[in-house]
């Protein structure tokens, strides 16, 4: 008997419950007394030391320790300090902040009051994404009745901690969820990646210190506060003891399964659930009894496993094993065997294309060129040289090879890596059957106007 | 002492600067591409032409342990023991991949395109980029589009370094300038309603790397390669900043600045990059002529130059106005000149032109109200001759007129030398004063009220065709050599009057220079050869005293 069999919902807890956003069916489920014993008892220091031992990594994509992350704030900053939450989900393929925004805003806004307790921030901004207008109201609504419950506001119930909450709406921009580009975009500027150091912690929103946290991570914060580090540690992967880099992947996760599966939607999992169970188990297998070709591990930026690679466990450190970038946001997004590679790559390369930023020549580039060549692959005209200057370009750019200043090119680079290197014979055969007098072609030709992507 | 190995090479640099790898790269005679970067201009970091490898020297160990991946050159500050590596083989393909990837979408018009021949893309793809092209062949178009009065955009040679965006945020600090869209499809563009009209305006087209940002002064006028270059001082305004005339058979094409961190830093303002228009005016008095009641005549330079002395002389008490617009030099000249025709002769400072109050912009420039170069200069010229009021200030304009409408002074000779054509810088009321004159000499460049009144009329020279010293408002004197002959007919003044003063040979403003060091305490830093970027005479002075 596997973990997940018995594993029980802690994050979407009040998922499918009637009424499960309003806060007395939250306060009926345990909610907010976990802080008003913590305002009380703890220091904000020993906040942080709570949230740093029970190994809590960020939800957001990177997996950053958020404990630590809070310790990078300077010592006796005389403020303001700020507190931003990203809820700017913009991953393909991901949803689990819309589930915890829409279905349970407290568990939420119980998390950022603790992070900012934790972290001094006396003002938390919450950048929603522009598209989800539900969770805009499900948490205007919760942190108005917040508000009222005094548990917002000045001297929140007598501790002398104040807390004001906003509300801010993105206008749409994958970029935005860059933690940088959210501040610009916070502060009114175009939403351009800052350059780090000075990271946010230094220096962030307003030139003041700042912590970005996803929203998953507030939830998990607000778990962690009611059912204490032995609880959160219980769940997931352990620390490997061989890798003293390693700080395990501790707690629940938010695994949104979608694509080609019998049941997609929304799942809650131990950290380390195999693609394969979570395809199985949650999803009742891939649709209409076909086969898999490929799963998108974490959102599409974080590369393709192949059928093969299913069993990886889906932890922190799992995806990378199989050459993939990470976990990223545990959007599993199932491909079956009938759709093409070259289209998948030609899909992914369109997003990032649209979503560059522009602001750093070999991404700007890099990815309206590997459209380009896309585009005519897709219309015939492809040449096997495209597929070595392809990898070329996802080889080159990016955070890692040190060309760009955020990681979306790392993101835009590791489909097109994954995709050749995995499935280059289906790519060969793609551009020998629709291209069988010029494949060979290696002189310059001309390329095909980019179909507009809106 | 920090010291910097770039490339093997030690480079010792001061502690207290505070220099990114480029800049001391640039000190180690090694020269890392970059395009976003600026010195004036915040780091961004974001053409990474500028990517090169960087590590760190054990101070104790001498072991140098390097960063895995490439770091922008521009963003990385150096520090003891910091260790930079331009010419790696990966540093080197990075270039060529970036060079590669803008070239992608730029229309590589540069037969068509002003900037060729000093175009940062075209130079570095020469020795950075790869000779093959391969990505596809795009079928381009360079649209062009007006963001402003004096600069026009062509929307794709642009790379998207973002410096004149940059400069309109944080040096003119009036933010026209924008990017539109996002990814490759994004361009330079100003808010509709605003167009980029500034008094700095005509920098972003210097500042932008390539030819996307065209001066419509300069569009189509004349290939960078034939233009000729020589170091200037803008006569515009008392900040007096550093400038390149190019020019091309004695006509220039147009004004750029030079950097002078203790004037003008790297910029300059419109009205001086444009304010050289002057010098071509057909309206320019261009022969020296003599009033004959309504009648002129054309006298040449040799008989002239006898005569005049003679009719100021014979006229009576002789008055002389030193213009603001003269080199030290000059001015030095015409005093002992004056001096030479009347020992009692009246000296004074020539009209000084305002307009409004000085102008100051976020990124330190000012633009001031004074609009002659070297008024501090000629009072200090005027104070070694001694021509003082009671008070001990030097003698001006006004009080020139007052000598005159007294009857003190009954000859006079005006230098004038003032850039504006189209409105005289006499009215007919003060010109009228002069009526009371037995002989009145003007030397100027544009015809006025009071050069209709003169009996004898001089042409003048424009500032780039003069050469000699000028004392800017912060009291840097700065000397420039002269970029074009003046039109045929007109002789410098500097040529003038050292005619007058029986010297031999060609004018050569470094003896009377070294002659004005010697007697003047205030001059005293003039001695000798003078920086490109200017002394400063209180410096000096206060170093003597």
């Amino acid at each position: 008997m596997k973990s997940f069999h018995t594993f029980r919902p802690v994050l979407l807890e009040a998922a499918g419950i009637e009424d499960g956003f309003s806060i007395e069916s939250y306060r009926s489920r345990g909610g907010y007394a976990p802080l008003e014993k913590l305002l009380v008892e703890k220091k904000p220091a020993e906040v942080v030391e709570l949230v740093k031992s029970s190994g809590l990594r960020g939800r957001g994509g990177a997996g950053f320790m958020t404990g630590l992350k809070w310790t990078f704030l300077p010592k006796d900053h005389p403020g303001p300090i700020y507190l931003c939450v990203n809820a700017d989900e913009s991953e393909p393929g991901t949803f689990n902040n819309r589930i915890l925004m829409e279905d349970d805003p407290h568990q939420v806004l119980e998390g950022i009051i603790i992070s900012a307790y934790a972290t001094r921030a006396s003002t938390a901004y919450i950048y929603l994404r522009y598209e989800y207008p539900k969770s805009w109201d499900a948490l205007q609504k919760a942190i108005d009745e917040a508000y009222e419950a005094g548990l917002l506001g000045d001297n929140i119930h007598g501790s002398g901690f104040s807390l004001n909450i906003y509300l801010h709406r993105g206008a749409a921009a994958y970029i935005c969820g860059e933690e940088t580009g959210l501040i610009e975009s916070l502060e009114g500027k175009r939403a351009w990646p800052r350059i780090k150091p000075p990271f946010p912690a230094i220096e962030g929103a307003f030139r003041k210190p700042t912590v970005v946290n996803n929203i998953e991570t507030m939830a998990c914060v607000a778990q962690i506060a009611r059912r204490g580090i032995e609880w959160f540690q219980s769940i997931g992967i352990p620390a490997d003891p061989n890798n003293p880099r390693d700080p395990g992947s501790y707690g629940p996760k938010l695994y949104c399964l979608s694509g080609h599966v019998e049941k997609p939607g929304c799942y809650e999992a131990p950290l380390g659930i195999t693609a394969r169970e979570l395809i199985e188990h949650f999803g009742d297998g891939v649709w209409k009894g076909r086969r898999a070709k490929a799963v998108i591990p974490g959102g599409i930026s974080m590369g393709l496993m192949t059928e093969d690679e299913l069993d990886t466990p889906l932890d922190f450190a799992g995806p990378g094993t199989v050459g993939c970038l990470g976990l990223g946001t545990a959007a599993v997004v199932v491909i079956d065997d009938t759709v093409s590679i070259v289209d998948f790559l030609h899909n992914s390369c369109r997003f990032f294309a649209h979503e560059s930023c522009g602001q750093c020549t070999p991404c700007r580039e890099g990815t309206s060129w590997s459209l380009r060549m896309l585009e005519r692959i897709r219309a015939g005209k492809g040449r096997l040289r495209d597929l070595d200057l392809l990898t070329e370009i996802g080889d080159t750019m990016g955070m890692m090879p040190g060309s760009t200043i955020c990681g979306l090119a790392d993101g835009a680079a590791w489909p097109i890596k994954n995709s050749i290197t995995k499935f280059r014979n289906e790519f060969e055969d793609y551009i020998k059957q629709t291209n069988p007098t010029g494949y060979m072609e290696t002189d310059p030709v001309p390329a095909l106007p980019i179909v507009t992507t809106h | 002492m920090t010291t910097a190995i770039v490339n093997g090479q030690e480079i010792e640099i001061q502690a207290n600067e505070r220099l990114n790898c480029i800049e001391v790269a640039r000190l180690a005679g090694v020269e890392i591409p970059h395009y976003c970067w600026h010195p004036g201009l915040s780091v961004v970091a974001s053409c990474r032409m500028c990517l090169i490898q960087t590590g760190t020297r054990n101070p104790e160990t001498g072991d140098i342990s390097m960063v895995p991946k490439l770091v922008p050159g521009c963003q990385t500050p150096v520090k003891d023991g910091t260790v930079i590596v331009t010419d790696s083989e990966v540093v080197r393909e990075s270039r060529a991949r970036v060079e590669e990837a803008l070239l992608i979408d730029h229309p590589i018009d540069c037969p068509i395109c002003d900037k060729a021949g000093e175009c940062l893309l075209q130079d570095y793809h020469f020795e950075h980029g790869q000779s093959e092209r391969r990505a596809d062949i795009h079928p381009f178009s360079s649209r062009r589009r007006d963001v402003g009065p004096t600069v026009t955009l062509f929307v794709d040679r642009c790379i998207m370094c973002t410096r004149c965006v940059r400069f309109t945020r944080e040096v003119s600090g009036t933010a026209e300038l924008m990017v539109s869209a996002r990814g490759a499809k994004e361009e330079i563009d100003t808010f509709p309603g605003f167009p980029l009209d500034n008094k700095l305006s005509g920098n972003v087209v210097d500042l932008c790397p390539v030819g996307a940002l065209g001066d419509k002064d300069f569009l189509y006028q004349q290939r960078v390669w034939f233009l000729k270059k020589t170091e200037n001082v803008c006569g515009g305004c008392a900040t007096g900043c550093s400038i390149v005339t190019e020019h091309n058979q004695d006509t220039v094409y147009r004004l750029k600045p030079r950097e002078n961190q203790h004037v003008n830093k790297w910029w300059m303002c419109d009205e001086g990059r444009y304010g050289w228009h002057h010098l071509h005016d057909e309206t320019r008095i261009v022969e020296v002529s003599r009033r004959n009641d309504t009648h002129w005549n054309t006298v040449e330079w040799t008989p002239a130059l006898s005569q005049v002395p003679k009719d100021l002389h014979d006229a009576g008490r002789l008055g002389v106005a030193v213009s603001p617009m003269l080199t030290i030099e000059e001015a030095w000249m015409l005093c002992a000149v004056a001096r030479a025709i009347d020992p009692d002769a009246y000296l004074a400072m020539g009209h000084v032109p305002s307009a409004g109050n000085d102008e100051s912009f976020p990124g330190g420039f000012t633009i001031r109200g004074e609009k002659a170069p070297n008024r501090i200069g000629i009072e200090m010229i005027l104070s070694m001759f001694g021509a003082l009021t009671e008070n001990s200030t030097v003698s001006g304009w006004d009080d020139f007129l007052e000598q005159v409408q007294t009857g003190a002074v009954q000859s006079a000779w005006i230098t004038a030398g003032y850039p504006t054509p189209e409105m005289s810088w006499c009215d007919e009321q003060t010109a009228a004063i002069f009526d009371s004159t037995n002989c009145l000499v003007v030397q100027d460049l544009f015809h006025s009220p009071l050069s209709k009144r003169a009996t004898w009329c001089l042409p003048a020279a424009g500032f780039a065709e003069r050469n000699g010293t000028w004392v800017n408002s912060g009291h840097r004197a700065q000397t420039f050599e002269q970029a074009i002959r003046p039109p045929a007919g007109v002789w410098p003044e500097g040529r003038v009057f050292w005619n007058l003063l029986g010297r031999q040979g060609l004018y050569d403003p470094e003896s009377i220079r070294e002659t004005i060091a010697k007697n003047s305490v205030g001059f005293a830093a003039l001695s000798g050869d003078i920086p490109s970027l200017g002394v400063d005479l209180r410096l000096q002075q206060f170093a003597g005293t």
